[in-house]
Formats: C-alpha cells, sequence, structure tokens
C-alpha cells in the first residue's frame, strides 16, 4: 500500500468539504478519482498535500502518517502534484521551468532524470530555451508534468490534467500517463474527463458531494448504469 | 464628431489654464514684512493664453491634424536596435564598458562631477539591492529606506561610541540591516501585493521615527556628527591626520589635494557597487536566485514543488535589506552627518522609481535609471522651481514609450532563422 486515507473529512471553516473519506492507491497503479465540478476532488488531492489540513482521519503514505506535516514536507517525499490549470512559471525558461521542478533533486541524478524526461517529452527539447507563458495550452501542460517528473516521484498526483485541452492533445496527455505506469510509477489521477480517465485507470471512486459513493475497477465502473447516467452521458 | 470633440477640446483649454496660471503668473513676494500676491507681467499671461487656445485648436482638430502626419509605424526604437540592446550578451558587455569608464574618468573630471557621481552609484547599490526584493521576488516593498537608515546609524553608533572605522563597520552595518530585514520580514511576509506594500511603507516610518525620538542614542532630529571617512589602510584623506595616524598626503610625498579625498569615496562607492553586482549575478545563477524569480511568477506552483515560500521571500527580503545597509554605513561615512530626515519616504520612493524605471530585474537597467533618476534633477538645477514639473513629465512620457522600463530583463530565446 503506497498512500491510503483513513476516514479523513476536511473543513473549510464551517463548510465540510469532505466526509470520511477511504481511499487506497497500491504501487504501480492508475487511480482515478471522478466526480462533478464541487464534488470535492480538488480538496481531497490539496488535503493530501497539506492545504488544507485533515480535521478528522490520517493519509498515510509509505507506511507513514503525514497528516499532520507542512506542505513543503510532504512534497518532498517523492510524491509530485501537477496542479490544476498547469500553474507553470509563465516567465522563466523551460530549462528553468523544469531546474525548478528539480530543485531538490541530488545533483548526481538531477542530469539524467532531466534527459529522460525531454525524451519523454520531445517537444519540450524543441521549447527549451522558450518561455513558458509563450507556449500552447498542450505544451504548457506537458511541461507542467515533467516538471513534477523532474523530482523522481514515486507516486504522481495529477489534477485535470486534460482542462482546456484538444482532444487530440489529451489523447498525448494520458498517452504518457499509460508510459510512466509502464514505467512503474503510481498515478493517482483526478478527472472530470470520467470516460477516458476510467478506460486508462486500474481503479476508479466516485466522488459525490464530499463523500465517496462508488469505487470498483475502471473498466466496471466504465460499464456502470449509474455512471454512464452521471458522468458519461447516458 | 466635431461637436464631441469641441468639449473634449475646451476641458483641454481649460485644464491648461488652471494648471498653468497658478504656477507661471502667481507669485508671492515680500512687500516689507508681509507677503504679498502678485500677478506676473502681460508676457507670461498672453503665453498661456496662447498655450490654452493652442490646445483648443489641436484637440479640436485632431482627426484632420493626425490624417496630414504621415503616419510612423512600430514602437520608437527600431526593433533591431531595441532587440540587441536587451540581449544579456550585450548587457554583459555594456558593463564591462562602464566599469572601465567608471575606474578612469574621475581622474579628469572636476570635482563637483566625482561627487555627484558618487551619489549616483549610492542609489546605483540601493536599487541593486530593492531590485532583489522587488525585480526578482516580485515583494512589493516600500519601507527600503528603513534598512539605509538602519545602515547609515550603525555606523554612525560604532563610530561615535565604539571608535570604530569605516572597514570594520562596514559588515556590521551590512550584517545589521540584514538582521532589522529578518525580524521585519518574518511577520510581514505573510501578506501579499497591496497588504505587503502598506505594511513595509509603516515599519520604514516607524525606524526613521525611532531614530529620531531615541534621542539619547541617535542625537534625535539633530542626529550624529563628526563621523569618521575612511582610511586606505590606515591612511586618512584629511589635511592633518589624529594622533597615531599618517596621511596619505605626507606618506606618498605629494602636495595635499581635497579632490584625493572625493576620488577616493568615489572609488569605494565604484567598489562596492561592483561587489553587489558581483554578489547579485552569482546569486542568480544559483537555484535561490530562480526560486526567487519563481516566486514572484507563482506562489502555489511553488509550494507545489516542495519550496517553502516563507523562506525564500525571507532570503530575497533580508539580503535586499544587507545591500542597504552596505549604502548606509557608506553614506553616513560619505556625509560626516546622519539625520533621521534623510530617510523620509521620498527616499523609498526614488529607489523604487529606479528598479520600474530601469526595467524590473534588469541590472544594467537600474544603473542607467540611477543615473537618469539622480543626474537630472542636479542638472537641471537652474530651472529651478520647474524641474520637478520636468521631471515629471519626463516620467509620463517614458511610461507611454517605454512602458517595460529602460532596459528591461531578457531571457536567451529562440530566433527562427530563415
Amino acid at each position: 500500500m503506497l498512500l491510503e486515507f483513513n476516514q479523513v473529512s476536511t473543513f473549510y471553516g464551517k463548510v465540510q468539504a469532505l466526509h470520511d473519506v477511504s481511499i487506497k492507491v497500491d504501487k504501480g497503479e492508475i487511480v482515478t478519482l471522478i466526480g462533478a465540478n464541487g464534488a470535492g476532488k480538488s480538496t481531497l488531492l490539496m488535503t493530501l498535500c497539506g492545504d488544507p489540513r485533515a480535521t478528522s482521519g490520517s493519509i498515510v503514505y509509505n507506511g507513514e502518517d503525514i497528516t499532520q506535516l507542512s506542505t513543503a514536507e510532504i512534497m518532498r517525499k517523492d510524491i509530485a502534484v501537477v496542479p490544476e490549470g498547469r500553474r507553470i512559471f509563465a516567465r522563466l525558461t523551460v530549462e528553468e521551468n523544469l531546474a525548478m521542478g528539480g530543485f531538490f533533486t541530488a545533483k548526481a541524478d538531477f542530469d539524467a532524470t532531466l534527459a529522460h524526461v525531454l525524451e519523454l517529452f520531445p517537444r519540450l527539447q524543441e521549447r527549451y530555451d522558450q518561455r513558458g507563458g509563450t507556449m500552447s495550452g498542450g505544451e504548457q501542460q506537458m511541461l507542467a508534468i515533467a516538471r513534477a517528473l523532474m523530482s523522481k516521484p514515486k507516486l504522481l498526483l495529477l489534477d485535470e490534467p486534460s482542462l482546456g485541452l484538444a482532444p487530440i492533445i489529451i489523447q498525448q496527455i494520458f498517452d504518457t500517463i499509460e508510459k510512466l505506469r509502464g514505467e512503474g510509477m503510481t498515478i493517482f489521477l483526478v478527472e472530470q474527463n470520467a470516460n477516458q480517465a476510467l478506460k486508462l485507470a486500474d481503479r476508479g471512486y466516485v466522488l459525490e458531494n464530499g463523500r465517496i459513493v462508488m469505487e470498483d475497477t475502471g473498466d466496471a465502473l466504465l460499464v456502470n448504469e449509474d455512471v454512464r447516467k452521471a458522468y458519461l452521458g447516458g | 464628431m466635431i461637436a464631441k470633440n469641441f468639449k473634449y477640446a475646451f476641458f483641454s483649454a481649460l485644464l491648461v489654464v488652471a494648471l498653468a496660471f497658478p504656477v507661471l503668473s502667481l507669485r508671492l513676494t515680500l512687500d516689507g514684512i508681509t507677503l504679498v500676491v502678485t500677478g506676473a507681467d502681460a508676457k507670461v499671461q498672453w503665453t498661456i493664453a496662447a498655450c490654452a487656445i493652442g490646445i483648443f485648436v489641436w484637440q479640436l482638430l485632431r482627426d484632420q491634424l493626425a490624417s496630414l502626419i504621415p503616419k510612423r509605424n512600430g514602437p520608437l526604437m527600431p526593433e533591431g536596435v531595441s532587440n540587441f540592446m536587451t540581449l544579456p550578451t550585450t548587457q554583459r558587455w555594456g558593463l564591462i564598458a562602464l566599469i572601465i569608464i567608471g575606474l578612469i574618468w574621475p581622474f579628469f573630471a572636476s570635482r563637483g562631477a566625482v561627487d555627484l557621481a558618487t551619489l549616483v552609484l549610492i542609489y546605483v547599490m540601493l536599487g541593486l539591492g530593492l531590485n532583489i526584493v522587488v525585480g526578482l521576488a516580485g515583494l512589493l516593498d516600500l519601507g527600503y529606506v528603513g534598512f539605509y537608515a538602519v545602515g547609515a546609524y550603525t555606523y554612525a553608533m560604532l563610530s561615535e561610541y565604539a571608535g570604530f572605522g569605516f572597514w570594520t563597520a562596514l559588515p556590521i552595518a551590512g550584517l545589521m540591516a540584514a538582521l532589522f530585514g529578518y525580524l521585519l520580514g518574518f511577520p510581514v511576509l505573510r501578506l501579499r501585493g497591496d497588504y505587503l506594500a502598506i505594511v513595509t511603507l509603516g515599519f520604514g516610518e516607524i525606524i526613521r521615527i525611532m531614530l529620531r525620538n531615541l534621542t539619547e542614542y541617535t542625537g534625535g532630529p539633530n542626529g550624529i556628527s563628526g563621523i569618521d571617512k575612511p582610511t586606505l589602510f590606515g591612511l586618512t584623506f584629511e589635511r592633518r591626520a589624529a594622533e597615531g595616524m599618517q596621511t596619505f598626503h605626507e606618506y606618498f610625498g605629494m602636495a595635499y589635494n581635497s579632490v584625493n579625498k572625493v576620488i577616493f569615496l568615489y572609488l569605494i562607492a565604484l567598489l562596492l557597487v561592483l561587489a553587489t553586482l558581483f554578489v547579485i549575478n552569482r546569486l542568480l545563477r544559483m537555484p535561490i536566485g530562480r526560486a526567487w524569480e519563481a516566486l514572484r511568477e507563482d506562489e502555489i506552483a511553488c509550494r507545489a514543488l516542495g519550496m517553502n515560500p516563507t523562506t525564500i521571500k525571507l532570503s530575497a527580503f533580508t539580503l535586499g535589506a544587507s545591500f542597504a545597509g552596505f549604502a548606509g554605513c557608506f553614506f553616513a561615512a560619505r556625509q560626516g552627518l546622519v539625520t533621521p530626515e534623510s530617510f523620509t519616504f521620498i527616499e523609498s520612493a526614488i529607489i523604487l522609481a529606479i528598479v520600474v524605471l530601469g526595467g524590473m530585474g534588469s541590472q544594467l537597467g537600474v544603473i542607467l535609471a540611477a543615473v537618469v533618476m539622480i543626474l537630472l534633477p542636479e542638472m537641471a538645477r537652474e530651472f529651478n522651481e520647474y524641474r520637478m514639473l520636468m521631471f515629471g513629465a519626463l516620467m509620463v512620457l517614458m511610461m507611454i514609450w517605454r512602458p517595460q522600463g529602460l532596459l528591461p530583463m531578457q531571457r536567451p530565446h529562440l530566433e527562427l532563422k530563415p
């Protein structure tokens, strides 16, 4: 077990955003979390990152309770997140963006990691000296993922990587995610694009109003009547 | 069209009169012991009227006039020139040329010019220091002058009470300012943008008021005077040396010349600026320099990458403050006198203007802007009361023509070659 949520509840002030959520992610899996707008998908991911903190319950990563750690401490534990809306450093070059991603990577590993990431995204090699903000949305998403990979994570968290991208680019991104799984990386994917996410995922969770309402393999959820109605357009 | 323009033209003309009349044609003169307001002579009045009419006609017919003038396309500077000027390699060679010129010219220049150049160098240093905080880390600091004051008073008090020399006090002044930056930064850096600006503005003022009211130690509004000038390995540049010291001109067997002292101060200032440039350039190539810029771009992304924004901000704030401390120490040594009135808010504003005018984050830009900001008001002294007006006009023109600053920072980028 790489990551485990045990009965986690999160509040924004007095508003409860997560109700006793329990999730398990095994090593080498792609697990997806789907749900409508405002269901609490991003909140769940942010709780994992330590901002906001979970009010009750515990989050265990790799056998260690990380519920009370600070964001900076959590993010240095082989966990990398690709935040919603990409959030690349617009006025920094691709090179500098990647260097920031590898801020805590050991010097000895840095060059190898960089070479590997650029091999994964050849487009970034072409744009190496260009400012991040001048690239297309798809390229920026690739940069955001590449930047996260620079820290050599064991667990990669993706928050809506398909947001605002053309279908062909989305396909490319999902292909890359599959390739990463092939390398043994564990991936936790938060998506609104339920169809594609479930096709890719080993297992999936459905979040509704801050509660996990369903849990099954990706294929089973894909043919589930309720899921089809609510998220896949009938 | 004309009707709309007529209203606009009428108000423009009215504005000219409203602005120019009180400024240019009302004068206060002393009649015995009472002040009386007298109007200026008819010539001035007629000029104002002519200007108002001129503006009126121009605004009324500007659509027609604009079509008469051939339209200029593109920016003021040709694209190529502008591009060339902001390339990193050009900026580096420009810097080296500047340094060589800077080392040689004072020996051929007048005393006043060298003195003025020393003042410019102090502001270059302050600008470079604030550039870290505002230009790179993106934290709007309106109280930067507070750290300048800390540096100046550190040396003044060490010299007054403990008999420290300039060179021993210099690192202490830097450390003191850095300490203040660290202590003030801790509570303040949780805030962002406008709120940060207001609080830093307050802190700058608090430091000044504190210095004014700690009369016992700082001499209150009178400040501290008689601060020792820097020495060259124990040689003083005064006419007569104090007990147990030797003067520069005696040691080298030259006739006493007061210019030597001015040139020496200038060279120290140049040395300090070069050291500042060197350190900042080094920092920029280190991960911490990139982290400052990344933080300016996106704080949340920085946190997602495991960085601690507070630490990064604090490092920028502390380092920036330490450079102000060095500058302050030199300022105290040069003036020989520090008073709280040297550290008012307007100083912070000028330093900030230098950073913004130069182009945020660009070091050569900061140097150029410091020269412009300090030299222009000095050179325009013969225009006495109108010089601030000219200064304002210059700033407005600047914002129209080069809103990104004189020499904005440019990153290496791909160029498409045919």
